[in-house]
């Protein structure tokens, strides 16, 4: 009877876990809503994966059981391999529109290689590309004299990492409030949101090198492009959990969202990048005839 | 077992052989203690080995002598002088200088934790220490290009010594992050050596950038 033995383990070791019998119906999850199904309603259950949830819960339940204070238990968060590490920073920069990606990148692996390292990319590609462009915007002034401003990496590192982790416990803690509250909300683990804002901030990676080029128009239009793609990325993440709430504060939800990530780019630019038009006052050039000729550039 | 109560040992098969212990001799000539020998032989084997890996690092072969008799002298010293020559940086205000004694130390040692921590989480195969080992060693290049930025920038700090300085420095990274990679890309599970190498490649240029970045006052 070795098979009992085995099954009632595996049970003790995942109370959790539900034991799908293999004649139930699939339908059930969607038929529980108890109103007319929208077409549209089908298409974002199919976006949410409600109808596999429960495969993805058990083998979610199976994957981390290691206890926490092992090393194995940190080695399935770097369980990713380079192709899957590259689609999903794909697909956190060409978002297409309709697909979440947590369902279609994520599918219960999320990692912390991602997160982490686009974070410390990100932390250093603004320190140096700040430190670059006003070296650049400077370079005509007899007075200025170069200094690489190594303590704002510190800064940039705290501002940045702080982001990418306290946000999303905040939203975690948010989602699973409202979830207690209204049974429908599918709510993400807190290292899928986690895995979502590290891979959606990989877009202000080439844009911190942009800005380098001290135009404001080019810089404000590559904050609103690049606002526009990370923002679009977490919106269609987060709209289907919070959309069956009450809808103001599903609405005042997703818009928090993007405005939080607006502060951190505009405030990412604002603090380490000067601004580009600046009245210097010009060198002095001394003409052939001996005046002084002063010109304002 | 109460059947085999009854077995005894015939007594005509003989039973021969020796059961005293060979014990070795204890003279001291070939005692393998280091405990008696000068203390000048004891620096000096120490010295030759982190030698040699410097050596190893100039000229990175697929050797594994680096990985198998790690030490961290080597590592230490070239922190310790990196940091040393980033000192004395321009600074306006405190807060817009180069980086501080503490500040390289903690960046070169700290980024070296994170990225073995890393490769380890990926799945590599090699120990803690070696890895600090390898990564701590790799530095040389890098401590070498400083020492010329030094050189160069006590001739002049213009335009044509910037040049060279980048030349300099670029080359460097690049001979650092190919010989680290050269030692450590065998351990790694071969679908992620891409992942393991990339930290290693940021790690390099950000102590590139601080080396080119360094202006004397």
């Amino acid at each position: 009877f070795a098979e009992f033995d085995d099954a009632a383990n595996l049970l003790a070791a995942n109370p959790d876990a539900t034991t799908i019998s293999i004649d139930e119906p699939v339908e059930i999850p969607k038929n529980q809503h108890g109103r007319l199904q929208e077409p549209g309603r089908e298409e974002d259950d199919e976006l949410l994966g409600t109808d596999d949830s429960d495969k993805t819960e058990l083998l979610a339940g199976q994957k981390k059981s290691a206890p926490f204070w092992t090393f194995e238990y940190y080695q399935t968060f770097f369980d990713v391999d380079t192709y899957q590490v590259l689609d999903r920073i794909k697909g956190s920069v060409f978002p297409v529109p309709g697909k979440n990606f947590v369902r279609l990148y994520i599918r219960s692996n999320p990692d912390l290689y991602g997160p982490f390292w686009i974070c410390a990319t990100l932390v250093f590609t603004i320190a140096v590309s700040g430190n670059l462009s006003n070296f650049f915007i400077h370079l005509g002034r007899p007075t200025y004299h170069y200094v690489p401003q190594f303590r704002k990496v510190s800064i940039a590192a705290t501002t940045i990492y702080a982001y990418a982790w306290l946000v999303p416990l905040a939203l975690w803690g948010f989602l699973m409030w409202r979830n207690s509250k209204v049974m429908n909300i599918v709510s993400y683990s807190f290292l899928e949101i986690v895995c979502v804002y590290g891979y959606s901030l990989f877009i202000y990676i080439p844009t911190a090198i942009l800005w380098i080029i001290p135009q404001k128009v080019v810089r404000w239009v590559l904050v609103m492009f690049s606002l526009c793609l990370s923002g679009s990325v977490l919106v269609m993440t987060f709209w289907p959990a919070v959309r069956d709430d009450n809808r103001r504060i599903a609405v005042a939800t997703v818009g928090t969202i993007v405005l939080l990530h607006a502060l951190l780019s505009v405030g990412c630019l604002a603090y380490f990048f000067d601004a580009p038009e600046l009245d210097f006052p010009a060198p002095i050039i001394p003409a052939h005839n001996g005046t002084t000729v002063v010109t304002k550039s | 077992f109460a059947g085999l109560a009854d077995v005894s040992i015939s007594e005509d098969i003989p039973v021969e052989g020796e059961i005293t212990v060979p014990v070795g001799s204890h003279s001291p000539d070939e005692d393998f203690s280091t405990l008696d020998e000068p203390v000048r032989d004891t620096i000096l084997r120490d010295l030759k080995a982190v030698g040699k890996k410097f050596v190893h690092v100039m000229y990175p072969k697929k050797s594994s002598a680096l990985l198998r008799d790690w030490d961290l002298w080597g590592p230490l010293v070239l922190c310790v002088s990196l940091a040393l020559m980033l000192q004395g940086g321009s600074a306006d205000s405190k807060d817009d200088g180069g980086p501080q004694f503490a500040e390289v130390f903690v960046v070169i040692w700290f980024g070296a934790v994170v990225i073995t921590l890393n490769s380890k989480l990926l799945g590599g195969t090699i120990s803690f220490f070696q890895s600090l080992c390898v990564l701590g060693y790799c530095v040389l290049p890098l401590t070498v290009a400083m020492l010329v930025c030094r050189l160069v920038l006590l001739a002049g700090a213009g335009t044509v010594s910037f040049i060279v300085r980048l030349i300099v420095v670029v080359a460097m990274f690049g001979w650092s992050t190919l010989a680290s990679t050269a030692f450590l890309a065998d351990s790694q599970p071969p679908n992620r050596k891409a992942l393991v190498v990339y930290p290693i490649f940021l790690f390099y240029f950000v102590i590139s950038w601080m080396i080119l970045t360094f202006t004397p006052q």
